[in-house]
């Protein structure tokens, strides 16, 4: 018995004892990941599914459509050459809105907002999807804290025109916030290009494939 | 045993406390405590983390040789800090979108080592989790004060969005302490959470000194009674 003891404390003095014990504590945890990710996998997707229905859904009415938005959508490249996943509303196979996103750098990182358009080209709605601006300063641009994001609504690339947007600082028609106009410029700048991306490539995303085109 | 309980949970809120005696954990704690509500966020994370890691590294304590602790002990962290993180994000959702923000800053915090390190590496499962807990609750409160007192110092509010984390019945921790603030940047900046830390650490030093000698001139007063009364 005590043979066997210390037999086993010589065993865990040597290397390969070490080199075992964290290969078999890797391998533990590895195999541990992998079936929480599996566990985990398909909820997290629906979950993440669920959040961008509900982000869709606070830029365009819901009775504007009756189609399925997730499985509606086309990809185009805008003018900085990167391609945007359009989702396109439709109510009788007509479409009625699309939906899509636009980045801005803002005083710190990105800021990712979501667009709505009509088709004669009017703002339905935009709502910041994420932003990592100063809090108590530049996060006044999402509607939990200020209702300045909604003030987009309605407008078009001709109204105000092309001096119109911008923030007053720079000559614009949108307020600024006290201590802050780098981010408000950053989400004037995004939602207006785009408003230019929506013009440029409104002949493809006004148009519906139906079902035997596809 | 039971005094030993006692002694780990004075040690872990308050005399060895992670922050006030340690000073560890600095990074998460600057970074998060903009408002008060999220220093309890990110309490609340930590905690979690603390006792399954301390949990963990306790139940293989005899199994881990010292030469390789280290890259085994990280393992174990960033196994459980995964773990939660991907729990969390698929059946508690809305509580993530919260705290998920937190979950992998967790890794960052070298006070879940040191606690391993410390603690759980030498003890035994109930002690540790135990260890995970107090200490934790140590963390959790400091991370409160320091995020209300910059609130304040910032925006005049305090648990501003406290519902968002805790739910709608807790509404009513959501108060604006001074009406029409101009607000006050540097504290909701990184470097205000550097000064506003600094102050605190002073007065829990300050608050230290008057208790001993407050202890101290009880004996003594104590001391002349009895020479008196002989």
């Amino acid at each position: 018995m005590r043979e066997k003891a210390e037999k086993k404390s010589k065993f865990r003095e040597t290397v390969a004892y070490q080199a075992i014990l964290l290969g078999a504590s890797t391998l533990v945890a590895t195999t541990l990941l992998s079936f929480g990710n599996l566990a985990t996998k398909d909820e997290i997707a629906l979950r993440i599914e669920e959040d961008l229905k509900a982000s869709l859904t606070q830029v365009v009415p819901e009775d504007l459509y009756d189609n399925e938005l997730l499985a509606s959508t086309i990809s185009e490249e805008n003018s900085k050459g990167e391609s945007v996943l359009v989702y396109q509303a439709t109510l009788n196979n007509v479409v009625t809105a699309v939906i899509f996103e636009v980045t801005e750098n803002g005083y710190s990182g990105k800021i990712r907002s979501i667009i709505g358009i009509a088709p004669d080209g009017r703002i339905l709605g935009v709502r910041i999807l994420s932003h990592s601006e100063t809090p108590g300063l530049g996060d006044k641009i999402e509607v939990e804290k200020d209702d300045w994001i909604l003030g987009f609504d309605g407008l078009s690339i001709n109204n105000p025109g092309q001096s119109g947007w911008a923030v007053r600082k720079d000559g614009g028609q949108f307020d600024q916030f006290t201590g802050a106009t780098i981010t408000p410029r950053a989400v004037v700048k995004s939602i207006r290009s785009g408003l230019e991306f929506f013009e440029q490539k409104k002949q493809v995303l006004l148009h519906v494939e139906t079902e035997s085109q596809r | 045993m039971n005094m030993n309980y006692k002694e780990n949970a004075r040690e872990g809120l308050w005399t060895n406390n992670i922050v006030f005696a340690q000073l560890l954990a600095l990074c998460p704690l600057l970074a998060v405590t903009g408002t008060a509500t999220n220093g309890l966020g990110m309490g609340i994370a930590t905690i979690v983390v603390l006792v399954l890691s301390n949990a963990t590294v306790s139940l293989f304590r005899n199994v881990i040789t010292p030469e390789v602790r280290i890259p085994d002990f990280v393992l174990i962290i960033a196994t459980v800090v995964t773990m939660v993180d991907m729990v969390m994000n698929a059946w508690m959702h809305e509580l993530y979108k919260v705290l998920g923000l937190f979950i992998p800053l967790i890794v960052t915090n070298c006070a879940i080592l040191g606690r391993a390190e410390a603690f759980a590496s030498k003890n035994a499962i109930a002690p540790s989790i135990f260890d995970g807990l107090m200490m934790g609750l140590g963390f959790t409160f400091v991370l409160v004060v320091l995020g209300a007192s910059r609130e304040v110092l910032s925006n005049g509010t305090l648990f501003a969005n406290a519902s968002l984390l805790l739910g709608n019945g807790f509404s009513f921790l959501e108060t604006t302490l001074i009406k029409d603030y101009r607000g006050f940047l540097l504290f909701a900046l990184p470097s205000g959470g550097f000064i506003a830390l600094g102050f605190i650490l002073a007065g829990k030093r300050m608050l230290d000194k008057w208790l001993q000698t407050r202890s101290a001139a009880k004996v003594f007063v104590g001391d002349l009674s009895t020479a008196k009364s002989k």
